[in-house]
Protein backbone atom coordinates (compact mmCIF):
# COMPACT_ATOMS: atom_id res chain seq x y z
CA UNK A 1 0.00 0.00 0.00
CA UNK A 2 0.91 3.25 -1.06
CA UNK A 3 0.48 6.64 0.43
CA UNK A 4 1.04 10.59 -0.09
CA UNK A 5 2.95 13.20 1.40
CA UNK A 6 2.03 16.79 0.95
CA UNK A 7 4.79 19.41 1.68
CA UNK A 8 3.05 23.03 2.00
CA UNK A 9 6.67 24.84 0.84
CA UNK A 10 4.63 28.40 2.04
CA UNK A 11 4.38 26.80 5.46
CA UNK A 12 7.86 25.41 6.00
CA UNK A 13 9.96 27.91 8.22
CA UNK A 14 13.11 25.75 7.80
CA UNK A 15 13.83 23.93 11.04
CA UNK A 16 14.82 21.00 9.13
CA UNK A 17 13.18 18.50 11.66
CA UNK A 18 11.94 16.71 8.85
CA UNK A 19 15.06 15.94 7.31
CA UNK A 20 16.17 14.66 10.79
CA UNK A 21 13.48 12.25 11.17
CA UNK A 22 13.42 10.79 8.07
CA UNK A 23 16.15 12.21 5.32
CA UNK A 24 15.14 8.88 3.02
CA UNK A 25 12.02 11.28 2.41
CA UNK A 26 13.01 14.95 2.74
CA UNK A 27 16.06 17.03 1.56
CA UNK A 28 16.57 20.87 1.96
CA UNK A 29 17.50 23.57 -0.27
CA UNK A 30 19.99 25.79 1.96
CA UNK A 31 19.41 28.52 -0.52
CA UNK A 32 15.77 28.89 -0.11
CA UNK A 33 15.94 27.50 3.71
CA UNK A 34 13.26 25.65 3.15
CA UNK A 35 13.00 21.51 3.29
CA UNK A 36 12.64 19.65 0.14
CA UNK A 37 10.03 16.32 -0.39
CA UNK A 38 11.95 13.96 -2.92
CA UNK A 39 9.32 11.99 -3.73
CA UNK A 40 5.36 12.34 -2.68
CA UNK A 41 3.94 8.85 -2.62
CA UNK A 42 6.17 6.39 -0.92
CA UNK A 43 5.55 2.64 -0.03
CA UNK A 44 4.25 2.03 3.61
CA UNK A 45 7.25 0.70 5.22
CA UNK A 46 8.46 4.50 5.49
CA UNK A 47 4.61 5.16 7.26
CA UNK A 48 6.38 5.44 10.56
CA UNK A 49 9.02 8.02 9.48
CA UNK A 50 6.35 10.09 7.45
CA UNK A 51 4.30 10.44 10.58
CA UNK A 52 7.38 11.11 12.66
CA UNK A 53 8.11 14.25 9.77
CA UNK A 54 4.80 15.54 10.31
CA UNK A 55 4.73 15.52 13.83
CA UNK A 56 7.93 16.86 14.39
CA UNK A 57 7.45 19.96 11.73
CA UNK A 58 6.65 22.80 14.38
CA UNK A 59 5.55 24.40 10.97
CA UNK A 60 2.53 22.26 10.33
CA UNK A 61 3.75 22.01 6.81
CA UNK A 62 3.47 18.37 6.50
CA UNK A 63 0.44 16.37 6.29
CA UNK A 64 -0.15 12.76 4.99
CA UNK A 65 -3.25 11.20 2.75
CA UNK A 66 -4.31 7.63 2.39
CA UNK A 67 -5.33 6.70 -1.32
CA UNK A 68 -9.02 6.69 -0.53
CA UNK A 69 -8.98 10.16 1.50
CA UNK B 1 -8.11 0.83 32.65
CA UNK B 2 -11.83 2.78 33.04
CA UNK B 3 -9.84 6.26 33.18
CA UNK B 4 -6.55 7.80 32.65
CA UNK B 5 -5.91 11.05 33.80
CA UNK B 6 -3.53 13.16 31.79
CA UNK B 7 -1.98 15.66 34.62
CA UNK B 8 -0.55 19.09 32.40
CA UNK B 9 -2.39 19.84 29.24
CA UNK B 10 1.03 20.34 27.64
CA UNK B 11 2.97 19.08 24.48
CA UNK B 12 3.55 15.76 26.13
CA UNK B 13 0.62 15.65 27.18
CA UNK B 14 -1.58 16.17 24.46
CA UNK B 15 0.65 13.92 22.07
CA UNK B 16 0.14 11.36 24.85
CA UNK B 17 -3.62 11.38 24.52
CA UNK B 18 -3.63 11.19 21.06
CA UNK B 19 -1.53 8.16 20.89
CA UNK B 20 -3.85 6.47 23.86
CA UNK B 21 -6.84 6.80 21.36
CA UNK B 22 -4.50 6.17 18.17
CA UNK B 23 -3.99 2.82 20.34
CA UNK B 24 -7.55 1.55 20.54
CA UNK B 25 -7.76 3.05 24.12
CA UNK B 26 -11.86 4.10 24.42
CA UNK B 27 -12.08 4.95 28.28
CA UNK B 28 -12.16 8.00 29.56
CA UNK B 29 -10.05 10.74 29.65
CA UNK B 30 -9.63 13.68 31.52
CA UNK B 31 -6.73 16.11 30.85
CA UNK B 32 -5.67 18.17 34.02
CA UNK B 33 -4.10 21.76 33.30
CA UNK B 34 -3.56 24.69 36.00
CA UNK B 35 -3.60 27.03 33.30
CA UNK B 36 -6.43 29.21 31.84
CA UNK B 37 -5.86 28.49 28.61
CA UNK B 38 -6.24 25.07 26.30
CA UNK B 39 -2.60 24.06 25.47
CA UNK B 40 -0.37 25.77 23.27
CA UNK B 41 2.86 26.01 21.58
CA UNK B 42 5.35 27.56 23.34
CA UNK B 43 8.66 28.17 21.07
CA UNK B 44 6.76 30.88 19.63
CA UNK B 45 6.46 32.38 23.22
CA UNK B 46 10.17 33.78 23.24
CA UNK B 47 10.37 34.37 19.09
CA UNK B 48 7.65 34.96 16.48
CA UNK B 49 4.47 35.86 19.20
CA UNK B 50 6.51 38.01 20.67
CA UNK B 51 7.71 39.59 17.74
CA UNK B 52 3.67 40.13 16.56
CA UNK B 53 1.66 39.89 19.32
CA UNK B 54 -1.49 39.10 17.28
CA UNK B 55 0.01 35.35 16.42
CA UNK B 56 -0.53 34.71 20.48
CA UNK B 57 -4.06 34.08 20.04
CA UNK B 58 -2.99 31.84 17.41
CA UNK B 59 -0.84 29.13 19.21
CA UNK B 60 -3.66 26.30 20.20
CA UNK B 61 -2.38 23.19 19.55
CA UNK B 62 -5.46 21.71 19.13
CA UNK B 63 -8.74 23.43 18.07
CA UNK B 64 -11.46 23.50 20.75
CA UNK B 65 -13.50 20.81 19.15
CA UNK B 66 -10.62 18.20 18.87
CA UNK B 67 -11.58 17.84 22.65
CA UNK B 68 -14.68 16.47 22.28
CA UNK B 69 -13.93 14.46 19.36
CA UNK B 70 -11.15 12.64 21.32
CA UNK B 71 -13.72 12.48 23.88
CA UNK B 72 -11.63 14.33 26.62
CA UNK B 73 -12.84 15.98 29.42
CA UNK B 74 -10.76 19.39 30.25
CA UNK B 75 -10.30 20.85 33.43
CA UNK B 76 -8.54 23.89 33.05
CA UNK B 77 -7.38 26.14 36.08
CA UNK B 78 -7.28 22.85 38.18
CA UNK B 79 -3.59 22.92 39.35
CA UNK B 80 -2.87 19.04 40.27
CA UNK B 81 -1.99 19.49 44.48
CA UNK B 82 -1.47 16.06 45.63
CA UNK B 83 -1.14 12.30 44.40
CA UNK B 84 -2.44 9.08 46.40
CA UNK B 85 -0.93 6.38 44.57
CA UNK B 86 -2.55 3.93 47.23
CA UNK B 87 -6.27 5.48 46.91
CA UNK B 88 -5.25 5.86 42.87
CA UNK B 89 -6.58 9.97 42.98
CA UNK B 90 -4.89 13.20 42.10
CA UNK B 91 -5.83 15.70 44.48
CA UNK B 92 -6.37 19.37 42.49
CA UNK B 93 -6.66 23.06 43.89
CA UNK B 94 -10.08 23.49 44.70
CA UNK B 95 -10.15 20.72 47.26
CA UNK B 96 -11.61 18.25 44.60
CA UNK B 97 -10.09 14.95 43.64
CA UNK B 98 -9.83 12.65 40.39
CA UNK B 99 -9.74 9.34 40.39
CA UNK B 100 -7.69 7.51 37.92
CA UNK B 101 -6.59 3.61 36.81
CA UNK B 102 -3.97 5.13 34.41
CA UNK B 103 -1.97 8.12 34.70
CA UNK B 104 -0.13 10.33 32.91
CA UNK B 105 2.61 12.70 34.31
CA UNK B 106 3.21 15.91 32.19
CA UNK B 107 3.25 18.61 34.14
CA UNK B 108 6.45 20.11 32.59
CA UNK B 109 8.96 22.18 34.10
CA UNK B 110 8.98 25.57 35.64
CA UNK B 111 11.11 28.80 35.57
CA UNK B 112 13.52 29.33 38.50
CA UNK B 113 13.13 31.99 40.60
CA UNK B 114 16.00 35.05 40.46
CA UNK B 115 17.95 34.09 43.67
CA UNK B 116 18.57 37.68 44.28
CA UNK B 117 17.57 40.06 46.86
CA UNK B 118 14.22 41.67 45.05
CA UNK B 119 11.88 44.42 46.83
CA UNK B 120 8.39 43.40 47.36
CA UNK B 121 6.14 44.75 44.50
CA UNK B 122 8.99 44.84 41.83
CA UNK B 123 8.08 42.82 38.76
CA UNK B 124 11.28 40.36 37.23
CA UNK B 125 9.48 39.06 34.45
CA UNK B 126 10.01 35.40 33.59
CA UNK B 127 8.50 33.47 30.33
CA UNK B 128 7.13 30.25 30.66
CA UNK B 129 3.45 30.77 29.97
CA UNK B 130 0.93 32.55 27.43
CA UNK B 131 0.52 34.71 30.75
CA UNK B 132 4.06 35.54 30.82
CA UNK B 133 4.36 36.44 27.93
CA UNK B 134 1.69 38.87 26.77
CA UNK B 135 3.04 40.47 30.25
CA UNK B 136 6.29 40.97 28.81
CA UNK B 137 5.30 41.81 25.13
CA UNK B 138 3.38 44.77 27.18
CA UNK B 139 6.39 46.09 28.55
CA UNK B 140 8.54 45.64 25.21
CA UNK B 141 8.12 49.21 23.94
CA UNK B 142 10.55 50.66 21.63
CA UNK B 143 13.61 52.54 23.16
CA UNK B 144 13.18 50.99 26.78
CA UNK B 145 16.11 49.29 28.45
CA UNK B 146 15.67 45.15 29.02
CA UNK B 147 18.13 43.69 30.95
CA UNK B 148 17.95 40.00 30.79
CA UNK B 149 19.63 38.05 33.81
CA UNK B 150 21.09 34.85 32.93
CA UNK B 151 22.46 33.76 28.75
CA UNK B 152 20.62 30.74 28.60
CA UNK B 153 18.44 30.24 25.52
CA UNK B 154 15.08 31.25 26.70
CA UNK B 155 17.21 34.66 27.78
CA UNK B 156 19.03 34.89 24.19
CA UNK B 157 16.06 34.35 22.25
CA UNK B 158 14.34 37.03 24.10
CA UNK B 159 17.40 39.12 23.65
CA UNK B 160 17.18 38.86 20.37
CA UNK B 161 13.45 39.69 19.91
CA UNK B 162 13.95 42.52 21.83
CA UNK B 163 16.54 44.04 19.63
CA UNK B 164 14.11 43.20 16.60
CA UNK B 165 11.18 45.73 18.60
CA UNK B 166 13.88 48.47 19.10
CA UNK B 167 14.67 47.90 22.91
CA UNK B 168 17.88 48.08 24.03
CA UNK B 169 19.23 45.11 25.50
CA UNK B 170 21.86 44.09 28.02
CA UNK B 171 22.65 40.28 28.72
CA UNK B 172 24.27 39.67 32.25
CA UNK B 173 25.86 36.07 33.08
CA UNK B 174 27.58 35.39 35.68
CA UNK B 175 29.71 32.87 33.85
CA UNK B 176 32.13 33.57 31.38
CA UNK B 177 30.27 33.57 28.15
CA UNK B 178 26.64 33.11 26.78
CA UNK B 179 25.41 29.35 27.34
CA UNK B 180 28.60 28.54 28.75
CA UNK B 181 27.03 25.18 31.13
CA UNK B 182 25.35 23.66 27.71
CA UNK B 183 28.23 24.59 24.96
CA UNK B 184 31.22 25.53 26.88
CA UNK B 185 33.61 28.95 26.38
CA UNK B 186 34.14 28.45 23.12
CA UNK B 187 30.96 27.95 21.91
CA UNK B 188 29.44 30.40 23.73
CA UNK B 189 32.00 32.90 22.31
CA UNK B 190 30.15 32.09 18.78
CA UNK B 191 26.84 33.76 20.53
CA UNK B 192 28.13 36.53 22.36
CA UNK B 193 29.72 37.92 18.80
CA UNK B 194 26.19 37.30 17.12
CA UNK B 195 24.61 39.13 19.69
CA UNK B 196 27.11 42.12 19.91
CA UNK B 197 26.85 42.17 16.35
CA UNK B 198 23.17 43.21 16.70
CA UNK B 199 23.94 45.60 19.31
CA UNK B 200 23.17 43.84 22.25
CA UNK B 201 25.48 44.74 25.57
CA UNK B 202 26.57 41.22 26.88
CA UNK B 203 28.48 41.70 30.08
CA UNK B 204 29.54 37.84 31.91
CA UNK B 205 31.55 36.59 34.64
CA UNK B 206 30.42 39.36 37.34
CA UNK B 207 27.53 37.82 38.50
CA UNK B 208 24.51 40.03 39.35
CA UNK B 209 23.72 40.72 43.46
CA UNK B 210 20.47 42.21 43.46
CA UNK B 211 17.74 43.63 42.23
CA UNK B 212 16.60 47.41 43.18
CA UNK B 213 14.47 49.88 42.50
CA UNK B 214 15.08 53.13 40.77
CA UNK B 215 12.94 55.89 40.15
CA UNK B 216 10.61 54.17 38.28
CA UNK B 217 12.93 51.19 36.78
CA UNK B 218 14.93 49.03 38.12
CA UNK B 219 18.17 48.51 38.91
CA UNK B 220 20.59 45.49 38.90
CA UNK B 221 23.83 45.81 41.37
CA UNK B 222 26.68 43.14 39.98
CA UNK B 223 29.38 41.66 42.77
CA UNK B 224 31.75 43.75 40.37
CA UNK B 225 30.41 46.92 42.02
CA UNK B 226 28.62 48.66 38.95
CA UNK B 227 24.95 49.44 38.65
CA UNK B 228 22.42 48.71 35.71
CA UNK B 229 19.57 51.01 35.03
CA UNK B 230 16.76 49.26 33.08
CA UNK B 231 13.28 49.89 32.47
CA UNK B 232 12.49 46.10 32.91
CA UNK B 233 14.11 42.83 33.64
CA UNK B 234 13.75 39.36 32.29
CA UNK B 235 15.33 36.52 34.36
CA UNK B 236 16.44 33.42 32.16
CA UNK B 237 18.13 31.63 34.79
CA UNK B 238 16.73 27.98 34.19
CA UNK B 239 14.05 25.47 34.82
CA UNK B 240 13.51 22.59 37.00
CA UNK B 241 11.16 20.29 36.83
CA UNK B 242 7.27 20.52 38.53
CA UNK B 243 6.81 17.90 40.74
CA UNK B 244 5.81 19.68 44.33
CA UNK B 245 2.63 18.25 43.78
CA UNK B 246 4.06 14.79 43.68
CA UNK B 247 6.41 15.10 47.36
CA UNK B 248 5.02 12.74 49.54
CA UNK B 249 4.07 10.21 47.07
CA UNK B 250 6.08 8.11 47.17
CA UNK B 251 7.58 8.54 43.24
CA UNK B 252 11.30 9.15 43.26
CA UNK B 253 11.75 13.00 41.92
CA UNK B 254 14.85 13.53 42.43
CA UNK B 255 15.65 16.39 39.53
CA UNK B 256 12.09 14.88 37.58
CA UNK B 257 10.17 11.92 38.24
CA UNK B 258 12.46 9.14 37.74
CA UNK B 259 11.13 6.25 35.03
CA UNK B 260 12.26 2.93 33.49
CA UNK B 261 13.76 3.10 30.01
CA UNK B 262 9.87 2.90 29.17
CA UNK B 263 8.51 5.57 30.66
CA UNK B 264 6.80 3.38 33.22
CA UNK B 265 7.69 5.22 36.93
CA UNK B 266 7.59 1.34 38.82
CA UNK B 267 3.66 2.14 39.85
CA UNK B 268 1.65 -0.03 37.66
CA UNK B 269 -0.50 2.24 35.36
CA UNK B 270 1.52 5.28 36.47
CA UNK B 271 4.01 7.30 33.43
CA UNK B 272 5.76 10.11 33.07
CA UNK B 273 6.60 12.50 30.15
CA UNK B 274 8.05 15.90 28.26
CA UNK B 275 10.46 18.12 30.71
CA UNK B 276 8.96 16.85 33.90
CA UNK B 277 10.44 12.98 33.26
CA UNK B 278 13.93 11.61 33.83
CA UNK B 279 14.43 8.05 32.42
CA UNK B 280 17.82 5.93 31.15
CA UNK B 281 18.31 6.17 27.61
CA UNK B 282 19.56 3.20 26.58
CA UNK B 283 21.04 4.64 23.42
CA UNK B 284 23.61 6.89 25.27
CA UNK B 285 23.78 4.74 28.50
CA UNK B 286 22.42 7.65 30.75
CA UNK B 287 19.82 9.04 32.89
CA UNK B 288 18.51 12.47 31.09
CA UNK B 289 15.64 14.61 31.42
CA UNK B 290 15.11 16.44 28.72
CA UNK B 291 13.29 20.03 27.87
CA UNK B 292 12.72 20.30 24.70
CA UNK B 293 9.57 20.02 22.33
CA UNK B 294 10.44 17.06 20.07
CA UNK B 295 11.21 15.13 23.03
CA UNK B 296 7.87 16.08 24.71
CA UNK B 297 5.52 15.16 21.46
CA UNK B 298 7.43 11.30 21.31
CA UNK B 299 7.76 10.71 24.66
CA UNK B 300 4.33 11.77 25.40
CA UNK B 301 3.35 9.18 22.56
CA UNK B 302 5.55 6.71 24.08
CA UNK B 303 4.99 7.00 27.41
CA UNK B 304 0.93 6.23 26.44
CA UNK B 305 1.84 2.90 24.81
CA UNK B 306 3.78 1.92 27.80
CA UNK B 307 0.60 2.90 29.68
CA UNK B 308 -1.21 0.35 27.52
CA UNK B 309 0.97 -2.50 27.96
CA UNK B 310 3.92 -2.22 25.54
CA UNK B 311 7.29 -2.15 26.84
CA UNK B 312 9.61 -0.68 24.32
CA UNK B 313 12.47 1.07 25.85
CA UNK B 314 12.46 4.84 24.52
CA UNK B 315 15.99 5.78 23.47
CA UNK B 316 16.13 8.66 20.87
CA UNK B 317 18.32 10.91 19.64
CA UNK B 318 17.16 14.39 20.86
CA UNK B 319 17.12 17.45 19.14
CA UNK B 320 15.83 21.03 19.19
CA UNK B 321 16.89 24.56 18.19
CA UNK B 322 16.58 27.96 19.06
CA UNK B 323 15.96 30.51 16.77
CA UNK B 324 18.51 34.18 17.40
CA UNK B 325 18.61 36.98 15.03
CA UNK B 326 19.45 35.31 11.72
CA UNK B 327 20.94 32.64 13.37
CA UNK B 328 18.99 29.24 13.06
CA UNK B 329 20.75 27.09 15.64
CA UNK B 330 19.80 23.05 16.05
CA UNK B 331 21.50 20.92 18.07
CA UNK B 332 21.25 17.52 18.50
CA UNK B 333 22.60 14.41 20.38
CA UNK B 334 23.74 14.93 23.37
CA UNK B 335 26.89 17.93 24.25
CA UNK B 336 28.93 17.93 27.06
CA UNK B 337 31.46 20.25 26.57
CA UNK B 338 33.62 18.99 29.33
CA UNK B 339 34.36 16.02 26.43
CA UNK B 340 35.82 16.14 23.16
CA UNK B 341 34.89 18.79 20.33
CA UNK B 342 35.93 19.72 17.50
CA UNK B 343 35.17 22.23 14.75
CA UNK B 344 33.93 21.53 11.83
CA UNK B 345 32.91 25.10 10.60
CA UNK B 346 32.72 28.38 11.74
CA UNK B 347 32.36 31.57 10.01
CA UNK B 348 29.77 34.99 10.67
CA UNK B 349 26.79 33.63 9.70
CA UNK B 350 27.45 29.22 10.12
CA UNK B 351 29.07 27.24 12.75
CA UNK B 352 29.28 23.35 13.34
CA UNK B 353 30.68 21.77 16.20
CA UNK B 354 30.70 17.80 17.15
CA UNK B 355 31.16 16.52 20.45
CA UNK B 356 31.99 13.37 21.66
CA UNK B 357 32.60 11.03 24.55
CA UNK B 358 33.40 7.54 25.42
CA UNK B 359 35.08 7.22 21.91
CA UNK B 360 32.04 8.28 19.99
CA UNK B 361 30.45 10.86 18.46
CA UNK B 362 27.36 12.20 21.10
CA UNK B 363 26.03 15.36 19.59
CA UNK B 364 26.53 18.63 17.16
CA UNK B 365 25.60 22.07 17.22
CA UNK B 366 24.90 23.49 13.63
CA UNK B 367 24.37 26.77 13.07
CA UNK B 368 21.85 27.63 9.25
CA UNK B 369 23.53 23.82 8.61
CA UNK B 370 20.62 22.13 8.37
CA UNK B 371 22.68 19.18 6.25
CA UNK B 372 24.99 18.97 8.89
CA UNK B 373 22.73 17.81 11.82
CA UNK B 374 21.19 15.39 9.85
CA UNK B 375 24.32 13.99 9.05
CA UNK B 376 25.23 14.29 12.65
CA UNK B 377 21.72 12.77 14.21
CA UNK B 378 22.49 9.36 11.76
CA UNK B 379 26.18 9.61 13.18
CA UNK B 380 24.93 9.73 16.65
CA UNK B 381 22.43 6.83 15.97
CA UNK B 382 25.02 4.79 14.52
CA UNK B 383 27.02 5.47 17.47
CA UNK B 384 30.44 6.26 14.78
CA UNK B 385 33.88 6.14 16.81
CA UNK B 386 35.18 9.70 17.73
CA UNK B 387 38.47 9.33 16.04
CA UNK B 388 36.62 7.99 12.87
CA UNK B 389 34.95 10.90 12.51
CA UNK B 390 37.29 13.82 14.32
CA UNK B 391 40.28 12.66 11.81
CA UNK B 392 39.75 15.95 9.59
CA UNK B 393 38.01 18.29 12.27
CA UNK B 394 39.86 21.25 14.29
CA UNK B 395 40.13 20.11 17.51
CA UNK B 396 39.48 22.10 20.93
CA UNK B 397 41.61 21.07 24.37
CA UNK B 398 39.18 20.21 26.87
CA UNK B 399 39.94 22.70 29.06
CA UNK B 400 39.47 25.32 26.40
CA UNK B 401 35.90 24.34 25.87
CA UNK B 402 34.46 24.32 29.12
CA UNK B 403 34.33 27.20 32.06
CA UNK B 404 32.60 25.51 35.27
CA UNK B 405 33.69 28.81 37.49
CA UNK B 406 30.23 30.69 38.56
CA UNK B 407 28.16 29.18 35.71
CA UNK B 408 25.76 28.14 38.30
CA UNK B 409 22.89 30.01 36.73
Amino acid sequence: MAFKVVFDAEKCQGYANCLIEAPEIWDFDENTDKAVLKQATLDDQLRARAEASMRGCPAGAIRIEDPDT
Amino acid sequence: MRRVVVVGASLAGVHAVEALRERGYTGEIVLVSGEETLPYDRPPLSKSALLDQARFDDLALRPPQWYEQQGVRLLLRSRATGLDLAGRVVALADGSVVEFDGLVIATGAAPRPLPLPCPDGLRVHQLRTLADARGLAAAMVPGRHLVVVGAGFIGLEVASTARQLGLEVTVLEAASAPLNRVFGTAVGGWFRRLHEHHGVTVRCGSPPEAVETSGNGVRVRLRDGSRISADLVLAGVGAGPVTGWLQGSGLDIADGVRCRPDLATGVPGVVAAGDVARWHNRLFGEEMRVEHWTNAVEQGRHAAATLLGAREPYCPVPYFWTDQFDAKVRVVGRVDPGGEVAWEREDDTSLVVVFGREGVVQGAVCVNAPKRLAHYRRAIADRVAWRDLARDLEPVAPSASVDRGDGGW
